[in-house]
């Protein structure tokens, strides 16, 4: 017999939770804890896992194997009681759109059972919340991806649960409704919300995380703070447009002492990892000049989920050939079940 | 935090008898829903249940009618019952494509995840539909009168009529509530149910005499669970009586199929997403 799983004041437990889709595993033993009042931040590519792990802390989905406490309760055995404290918000805005974002939200409200009353003043706080007063009153239909989404949070934090899950909560929106977004979640985050959100992109999660899992092909290949897998991954690319190709080399050797990984001959770019230090990126640029290479562009960003992969697992995160077929799989099972 | 941040008590689902009140509240909420998305959006019911059987009863009244005669009764009499079967029948698809819809949007996931009775979402579709049987039954009624249509049998026969059809139309919610569940998605439901809607519709005795086919459709069409239901109807419009046999082969068709849509509707939702 196993030991019970204690939740330990924490508000997300998981032990080794297991899920396949016919011969496809999307989860492959994936642990971890949330400490209440806390971001965890889940990042991987299409594929991963991420919705099923998500799926499964929401009770929609029961696990092959494991066990995972959420606000206390199990859920599997007291999948009612994880429900009436959960807030969920899925990839796909779950509205219904011939309804008003204050229709929507009153529903909402009145399946948790908050009464007539309170299910009407909720809905009006959480539309001022998400800044959407002006279009309550407009069917969903008419909204923006942006406003949709902020919607569809609000939805989720109808009954002020104690843990929210939010599924990739800013994919396909515009760079504009993205910070629209994120300043809904840090408003919740302030709030002291147990939040538990999985995301594509390692800019998002470090913004709006306190930890962050890193998932691959159904596994957590990672986890830590943002500055701890930063520091793993190393602080920004530096990226390089050549004049003369032939350089390459030259210019990787430069660089050499500044680099926090292999360079990678990109297409026309190289990109150099540069190790998290202040001025690294003068540094480079005396360095390839006192070597002597033309440098037409040159430019820094801030390291990606691809250059996470690359440097946690050696491959790019997008699902390909061998280890990626299995991923692409997953997401198709996954699709399938949505 | 402690634990104590997490309520253990007050977490359990509640039994019985007050279970079921929460149920029956969703069922209200989410009818409301159902209903009040029609009221936004009514060109769709307006096309299903009154321009479309008035349609078909205008073009069988007046276009095929002449060439069809039909012993001991005026067309329009006789066929008044059968565009109401037809009109009830044509609505399962969409009881199934409106629960398609709320599962490819995400909706049903998002009511899934709610703290409110499973069975709930499905029979909230049921019920709104059968409102809307019931409101396009109305309305066709009405309009059947203006064009001559009588109704030929006693006040109770009446009553067995309306009971008829209400309960028809929960068989046929039932079947596109099964249907709409298994298929998950609005164009396989349309294509699926089209296919087989549309063929038990016509080879019946809905617009005409099953007795003028050919011997091998009438082999089928004579025993078709839509045949078996407009018989009885038009009888009981016609104030001709029915026999026992006649009844008890339409209200097993009835029965039956709910007997086997319900329970297999309600094991496919509990497993939906799975």
């Amino acid at each position: 017999m196993e030991r019970a799983l204690s939740a330990g004041g924490h508000a997300i437990v998981a032990r080794d939770l297991r899920r396949s889709f016919g011969s496809t595993q999307a989860l492959r033993g994936v642990s971890l804890t949330v400490p209440a009042g806390t971001v965890l931040g889940v990042l991987g590519p299409n594929g991963a896992g991420k919705t099923t792990l998500i799926r499964i802390l929401a009770t929609l989905l029961p696990p092959d194997g494991g066990q995972a406490l959420v606000a206390g309760h199990d859920v599997v055995g007291e999948s009612f009681a994880v429900r009436s404290r959960i807030g969920l918000t899925g990839q796909y805005a779950a509205l219904d759109e011939q309804l008003s974002g204050r229709e929507n939200l009153r529903l909402i409200g009145r399946l948790y059972h908050l009464g007539e009353r309170h299910a009407r003043r909720r809905a009006d706080e959480l539309l001022a919340l998400v800044d959407l007063e002006e279009a309550a009153g407009r069917s969903v239909g008419t909204y923006s991806g942006g406003m949709r989404r902020r919607v569809d949070i609000a939805a989720g934090l109808v009954a002020a649960p104690t843990v929210l899950f939010l599924d990739e909560p800013t994919t396909g929106l515009d760079p504009r409704s993205r910070i629209d977004v994120w300043n809904v979640i840090e408003g919740l985050v302030r709030e002291g919300t147990t939040l538990l959100l999985t995301t594509q992109h390692l800019e998002e999660a470090d913004r709006l995380a306190d930890s962050i899992a890193v998932m691959d092909a159904g596994l957590i290949i990672a986890e830590g703070t943002p500055e701890e897998l930063k520091r793993q991954v190393g602080g920004d690319v530096l990226e390089l447009r050549l004049r003369d190709r032939s350089q390459a080399t030259a210019a990787a050797a430069a660089l050499q002492p500044l680099a926090a990984g292999a360079p990678r001959d990109e297409d026309e770019v190289l990109a150099v990892p540069l190790r998290a230090a202040e001025g690294a990126v003068v540094e480079a640029v005396r360095r390839l000049d006192a070597a002597g290479v033309g440098v037409i562009d040159l430019g820094v960003r801030r390291p990606t989920l691809d250059d996470v992969f690359l440097t946690l697992t050696g491959h790019e995160a997008e699902p390909e050939a061998g280890a990626g077929a299995a991923a692409g799989a997953a997401a198709l099972a996954e699709e399938h079940v949505a | 935090m402690s634990v104590a941040t997490f309520p253990a008590a007050g977490s359990r689902q509640p039994g019985g008898i007050v279970r079921v009140g929460w149920g029956l509240y969703d069922t209200v909420v989410l009818t409301w829903r159902n209903l009040l998305r029609i009221v936004r959006n009514p060109a769709y019911l307006i096309t299903e249940v009154v321009v479309q059987p008035i349609l078909f009863t205008l073009l069988f009244a007046y276009v095929f009618g002449g060439a069809i005669h039909v012993p001991g009764a005026s067309y329009i009499d006789f066929l008044m019952p059968g565009i109401f079967v037809q009109t009830i029948t044509f609505g399962c698809i969409n009881t199934a494509v409106a629960l398609a819809e709320d599962a490819q949007k995400g909706l049903m996931d998002r009511f899934r995840s709610l703290p409110i009775a499973f069975w709930a979402v499905p029979v909230s579709r049921v019920l709104a539909d059968l409102l809307i049987d019931v409101t396009g039954l109305v309305l066709m009624v009405s309009v059947a009168y203006l064009i001559g249509f009588r109704f030929h049998g006693t006040g109770a026969e009446a009553a067995m009529v309306a009971l008829l059809m209400l309960l028809y139309g929960l068989a046929m919610a039932c079947l596109g509530a099964l249907m709409g569940i298994a298929a998950r998605t609005p164009t396989m439901v349309q294509a699926v149910g089209f296919m087989v809607i549309f063929p038990i519709t016509f080879a019946s005795s809905t617009f005409v005499p099953v007795g003028t086919m050919p011997g091998w459709l009438q082999a089928f069409a004579a025993h078709t669970p839509v045949t078996a239901v407009v018989d009885v109807a038009r009888h009981l419009t016609l104030g001709i009586p029915s026999s026992g046999s006649e009844i008890a082969t339409a209200l097993a068709w009835v029965l039956g199929s709910l007997v086997i849509t319900i329970p297999a509707a309600t094991y496919l939702f509990r497993r939906m997403g799975r």
